[in-house]
């Protein structure tokens, strides 16, 4: 039993503060009034006060200050009840259950610990102490277990964390002026990105932590462009802002760790004038298991997991990486898609292998992707194609747009097949591989048609033309450098000939590479 | 009073005094070159133009691998280390 009372002052309904140990043994029972055991026990609380307070302290600690004014009324203690409503002695004494019964030492070591209301043992204790004169054991029940101590009700115990001498909070306190509205406040300190904020009280930070394995100070990663520290107590600061739940916060975790890589570059991707955003895929059980969205609406609004994961990373590259618009971030138009953009790959509906798994992951592991989008979802409209290759052809031919239809190599892309647009490609056995092949050859262009013109002044620079040769000029260039340039997953509901695809921004070494990293804490 | 936890990087940026500027150009300029596309357009006409002005001075060329990262260390340190001033193009 490793609960002890821990020393303590506290004042009684006289006003006079009683500290503890006083260097007199002592009896010291927490109650709360709304229990029918803590009822049942007073009549005994105030027979010990009587019988045994001129040999030792006897307290009865009460946990509300209305009940104790009602215990007071009721049972007419010899000594008042001491206040401890704002429950901080309860919580240190780690108890579960009131009443519970301390015989401490006159030094406060405990001596025994009684649990609930057992007769045989408090009479046991009482005839030790030399206390039962005054006691009609026989009145009372053998057993009762007593209630939930109000140190541990869900509602409050939180706070009594954070507030604790242990508290695993490390961030700084902030408090807010009475008169200030905390939403308008949180506005003001450029803490939002535009929409209101859940403000992140101390107990809710606490409840968000409670979510993650992880130490409360381990740093998940240095964000830039302030190289700022994401700490896993900053992270759940902004997961409560953006609205999560705590069980979303290993997720959350896991896309900080993979767009703070150098492969990722999450500094030029906040930095670019392109409006570039993560784009977070996520794979494997946790979908399930936080109830994410891979169906009707995946990319849309309405899920409060793809919402508010998506949302919480883009707060903390605000207010930890330091990315704020006008400041490191330069976007000229910027996009609806920086506020979120996170979901699930629906693998069920899939005839392919998933994201994760072609990416080197199991099955069974729950995996987040991150890939940079400048553009999208824009909509891949085909409900007429009924061969695979007409399908995927009209895939090529909306995707030659992306940056503009004379980029070639320029690009990545993440391309959201629909179950619809999957069965058509399935009649005819495509292959992921098929897919993208057949990209790559509706969308090979030679050289010629890719140069600079009246047109457009996009594209290959007419010196560079001038100096190439007929067989250079005819040489055919696939939209995309490779075929692994071309990301695919399913999602989306079973009805609608609509699938969407996202457009990179600069790829490869010289930007941004798409990172997928398995979320370990699960 | 409602209080809550602070969702930055709590950092006080250091305030930094700008390096006093000399009053005329001499010794090594650098010129950086941020990988942009066309950003070498600019420094060659700029090194023609300068190396006319003040032919006193050394002009030596630097280039980042990509601009979407920062610098690396190892080049800031050698730019820092060779020269008096640095001449950076920033974008197309």
């Amino acid at each position: 039993m490793g609960l002890a009372v821990p020393p303590f002052s506290l004042s009684n309904s006289a006003g006079t503060d009683i500290s503890f140990p006083s260097g007199r043994e002592s009896l010291v029972c927490f109650v709360k009034e709304d229990c029918p055991t803590c009822r049942e026990v007073m009549p005994v609380l105030c027979a010990l006060q009587r019988t045994l307070g001129a040999a030792l302290d006897v307290h009865i600690v009460g946990q509300t200050a209305e009940g104790n004014e009602i215990l007071e009324t009721e049972f007419s203690p010899p000594q008042p009840l001491l206040d401890d409503s704002d429950l901080k002695v309860s919580f240190a004494s780690d108890i579960d259950t009131v009443p519970t019964l301390f015989w401490s030492d006159a030094d406060g070591a405990p001596r025994r610990t009684l649990i609930g209301f057992v007769r045989d043992e408090w009479r046991a204790l009482a005839d030790e102490l030399g206390g039962s004169a005054d006691v009609d054991w026989d009145a009372l029940p053998e057993w009762r277990p007593g209630c939930g101590s109000k140190s541990v009700d869900p509602a409050i115990s939180e706070r009594l964390r954070a507030e604790s001498e242990n508290s695993p909070l490390r961030a700084r306190r902030i408090d807010i002026g009475t008169q200030d509205d905390e939403f308008e406040f949180m506005f003001d300190q450029g803490f939002s990105d535009g929409l209101p904020l859940v403000p992140p009280t101390p107990e809710r930070v606490m409840r968000m932590l409670a979510g993650t394995r992880r130490d409360p100070q381990e740093v998940l990663a240095v964000m830039p462009p302030n190289m700022g520290e994401v700490t896993v107590e900053k992270a759940a600061i902004n997961a409560v802002m953006a609205g999560c739940k705590p069980e979303y916060m290993p997720v959350i975790n896991t896309i900080v760790q993979a767009i703070c890589t150098d492969e990722y570059n999450i500094h030029g991707v906040m930095a670019t004038t392109m409006g570039a955003s993560p784009v977070v895929v996520v794979n494997g059980p946790v979908r399930e298991k936080i109830g994410m969205n891979m169906k009707l609406g995946a990319l849309g609004q309405g899920n409060r997991a793809n919402a508010t994961i998506g949302r919480a990373v883009r707060l903390l590259i605000r207010n930890v990486g330091g990315a704020e618009p006008g400041g490191t971030e330069r976007s000229t138009l910027g996009n609806p898609m920086k506020f979120t953009l996170c979901f699930a790959e629906w693998e069920e509906r899939n005839p392919w292998t998933p994201l994760h798994v072609e990416r080197g992951f199991e099955a069974e592991d729950s995996v987040v992707t991150v890939f940079t989008m400048t553009s999208g979802p824009t909509l891949i409209v085909d409900q007429e194609s009924r061969s695979a290759g007409q399908l995927a052809g009209t895939m090529g031919l909306c995707l030659e747009a992306a940056f503009n239809p004379k980029a070639h190599y320029a690009t990545d892309c993440l391309l959201v097949v629909v179950p619809e647009h999957v069965d058509t490609l399935m009649r005819d056995g495509y292959t992921k591989a098929d897919l993208r092949r057949r990209i790559q050859e509706v969308t090979a262009r030679p050289i010629r048609d890719l140069v600079a013109d009246d047109v457009s002044g996009a594209g290959f620079k007419q010196e560079m033309a001038a100096n190439m040769d007929e067989e250079a000029l005819d040489k055919r260039l696939p939209k995309f450098r490779t075929d692994e340039d071309i990301h695919i997953v399913v999602a989306g509901s079973e009805a609608g000939k609509f699938s969407g695809a996202f457009h990179g921004w600069a790829t490869g070494e010289i930007g941004s590479i798409s990172v997928s990293r398995k979320i370990d804490e699960l | 009073m409602p209080t809550i936890l602070d969702p930055t990087d709590e950092r006080v940026p250091v305030t930094r005094t700008i390096t006093p500027r000399p009053a005329e150009i001499t010794g090594n300029v650098a010129f950086l070159d941020i990988s942009k596309p066309r950003g070498n357009v600019l420094i060659d006409r700029l090194e023609e133009l300068l190396t006319e002005r003040l032919p006193g001075v050394t002009f030596n060329r630097y280039a980042k691998p990509t601009f979407t990262k920062p610098a690396p260390e190892d080049l800031r340190q050698q730019i820092q280390a060779d020269n008096d001033f640095v001449i950076e193009a920033l974008a197309d």
